[in-house]
């Protein structure tokens, strides 16, 4: 497990290695061997967890990982002292490369055939006392004084870079450039492609329509499918641009200079730098962020990563964002180039971004009152991202959100045409027919609810569905819009029929409703895996839906009492 | 153990009766100075914040020299130890390690290396 600093866990992810080192992870067995695996470049430090788990008397293999980058800085080191004095085996990797697998394989199997070591080390180990850390380290600055030949000269780049990256003034006007560069790559750069998919969908649908008899299955494929698929599809490339950013970001160990930045901004609000790379994973989907708050060691500190983690603006969001901004906000510009849509944008997430802030500081006030967390955190030598690990990261990205389309999003957008479908209008009906379907019937019964805050029954309808995935709101107006009698299926002509069929002040509503709703069953899901109980996603929905209602209600009188009606 | 809690304490109280001059807290160092680890203390944040520090390496003897620091209120710090890792922590947690003056041959050897940083 890539980052443990020591068995004595202080976070999640530690103590899940230690658990499973121990023996003591339910559903895995006590290991045969365990391989650690170091980096060459800097021993010092970590030899010293390799003592601790020498002292299990377990079977053992110290793998020397980025020898190549320690030989290039002129460090030689002898492998055969440095195996001699620990008495383990030590082999050298690049895991980059795929070089000195085969040697570790041959290593492991070498060990395993040998006759088990018993020893009840395992079962009563405890947490090493700082004298014992003490003892660790005067041990590996012994080992190291008979095993390093000759040392390397320590590396000027990182330093050299974070000189400038770290500089106190600097340092966040890039970290806020690089900030904003990201976010204009995801509305730029993806345009093309989605231009792309969009036209393919549109030529789909042409081609069924010509080809195919008028029947249900007909209108189920044409309205409900595609119409509702390709409205979602349509986002991937802005989700795999922000993705690629972040990986990126993380790879090059940027990611952590980032949290150093922010650390002191975030401590105002009660919270650790640390938690600045879950919230920014946070920006293109909430359920990676909630799991990478993982590595966040104080309890409260992740636990208030993961309650507002929802309130970043999600890629999910998007599609509803774009669509009503399309809609509503006039594409003129104001102040000298600067587009207002995009500024509505802009406001968007600067909105979450601010309730999520507020948010922490409340929860750290109230519920999750508690000491200060300390930061403590490595900042790794800057390298260049690893092309097949960025790549194979944005590969399952896009596979978690294929998947997502092909089940929750499919199944939820054909349970819905079927909802709004039948039971079919009777004769000589006056409304589109989508009124009289059971969908009708749902979000006529939800209207009086949303009518405070604006929004008409083709809009509850939409939001039902919308609680699964977000994203589905878009496709269900479609599908809604589309059966209600209207021509087009596809965004742009919906763009249309909402600009003449809603209020601004409905419109409006509705996106401070999607700032702040508890819109993805999969984010809940998320939230209850990590806390281990019902009770955080439990109190996590209730008040994302209070913010929503709130904010929606207050949006649409304002609005109204401006002139937006 | 009781040894070296003791021996802990009067480093602490050496350190303060000499003056910031010679011997300060880690916490209160600025950019570019650097020093050797003399004791690290679990008065302050308990025996926890002692355990984490020793285990990024803050231990007695070590090198450390603070590289950078944040905008508000100078906080956060980079310090580097040993020349070879760098680790990120608040000037509050800082204050537990206690860092008395060089004295290092390897700086004669090599004074290239430490003086233009332990001058600014």
């Amino acid at each position: 497990m890539p980052g443990s600093y020591s068995l004595r866990a202080r976070s999640p992810d530690e103590a899940i290695t230690r658990d499973v080192v121990l023996g003591r992870q339910a559903r895995e067995a006590l290991p045969d061997a365990v391989v650690c695996v170091t980096d060459a470049t800097n021993l010092n430090q970590h030899l010293r967890l390799l003592l601790e788990l020498r002292q299990l008397g377990r079977p053992l293999i110290l793998a020397l990982n980025m020898m190549d980058i320690a030989q290039k800085r002129g460090c030689q080191i002898s492998l055969e002292a440095l195996s001699r004095h620990l008495g383990i085996p030590v082999v050298t990797t690049v895991a980059m490369r795929k070089n000195g697998v085969q040697d570790l394989l041959s290593q492991i199997d070498t060990l395993l055939n040998q006759p088990p070591v018993t020893s009840g080390a395992t079962a009563d180990w405890v947490e090493p006392t700082p004298e014992a850390i003490r003892a660790y380290h005067r041990e590996v600055e012994q080992l190291l004084r008979e095993a390093v030949v000759q040392e390397g000269t320590p590396e000027r780049l990182t330093r050299q870079l974070d000189r400038v990256l770290l500089h106190p003034m600097v340092g966040p006007l890039i970290l806020l450039g690089l900030l904003f560069l990201m976010f204009q790559a995801v509305f730029s750069w993806a345009e093309a492609p989605m231009d792309w998919i969009d036209g393919g969908m549109a030529s789909l649908q042409a081609l069924l329509s010509e080809h195919m008899a008028d029947s249900l299955l007909k209108s189920l494929l044409i309205d409900g499918v595609i119409a509702g698929v390709g409205g979602v599809v349509i986002f991937l490339p802005q989700i795999l641009i922000l993705f690629l950013f972040i990986l990126l970001l993380e790879d090059s160990g940027y990611m952590t200079r980032a949290a150093f930045l922010m650390d002191r901004l975030m401590s105002m609000v009660g919270l650790n730098g640390r938690a600045f790379i879950p919230l920014l994973s946070s920006f293109a989907c909430a359920i990676p962020g909630i799991m990478a708050a993982r590595t966040i060691a104080h309890p409260l500190d992740r636990l208030t990563t993961i309650l507002i983690a929802p309130l970043m603006t999600c890629s999910a969001r998007l599609p509803v964002y774009v669509l009503l901004i399309a809609a509503f906000i006039p594409n003129t510009t104001v102040w000298g180039g600067i587009g207002l849509q995009g500024l509505v944008m802009f406001g968007l997430y600067a909105t979450g971004i601010v309730g999520a802030l507020v948010m922490a500081g409340v929860l750290r006030l109230t519920l999750l009152r508690g000491g200060r967390q300390p930061l403590l955190m490595e900042l790794p030598s800057y390298k260049w991202p690893n092309p097949v690990n960025v790549l194979l990261g944005l590969l399952e990205r896009a596979r978690i959100f294929m998947r997502r389309i092909g089940t929750i999003i499919l199944s939820v957008l054909v349970l819905l045409w079927f909802l709004s479908t039948f039971p079919a209008p009777p004769v000589g009906a006056t409304e589109p027919p989508i009124y009289y379907s059971l969908a009708g019937l749902i979000g006529r019964g939800l209207e009086p609810l949303l009518a405070p805050i604006g929004f008409n029954w083709q809009i509850a309808i939409a939001l039902v569905p919308g609680l699964a995935a977000r994203e589905v709101a878009v496709a269900a107006l479609g599908t809604v819009y589309a059966l209600s009698g209207d021509e087009g299926t596809v965004t742009e002509a919906l763009t249309a029929t909402l600009a003449h069929d809603w209020t601004l002040a409905t419109a409006l509503a509705l996106l401070a409703w999607y700032v702040f709703a508890p819109q993805c069953l999969a984010t809940l899901a998320a939230a209850r895996r990590e806390t281990n109980s019902w009770r955080w996603p439990t109190f996590m929905f209730v008040y994302l839906m209070v913010l929503a209602y709130l904010a929606a209600f207050v949006t649409y009188r304002v609005a109204l009492a401006m002139g937006g009606g | 153990m009781n040894n070296h809690s003791e021996q802990e304490r009067q480093a602490f109280a050496l350190g303060q009766a000499v003056g910031l001059g010679f011997t300060q807290p880690l916490g209160q160092m600025r950019r570019g100075s650097a020093g050797r680890v003399l004791a690290v203390s679990s008065e302050m944040g308990g025996h926890d914040i002692e355990r984490g520090l020793l285990e990024m390496g803050f231990v007695e003897g070590a090198r450390v020299e603070v590289l950078h620091h944040g905008f508000l209120g100078q906080d956060p710090l980079a310090v580097r130890i040993n020349q070879t890792m760098t680790i990120a922590l608040r000037r509050c947690e800082a204050n537990a390690v206690l860092v008395g003056p060089l004295h290092d041959s390897a700086v004669e050897a090599k004074p290239g290396l430490t003086l233009e940083y332990a001058s600014s």
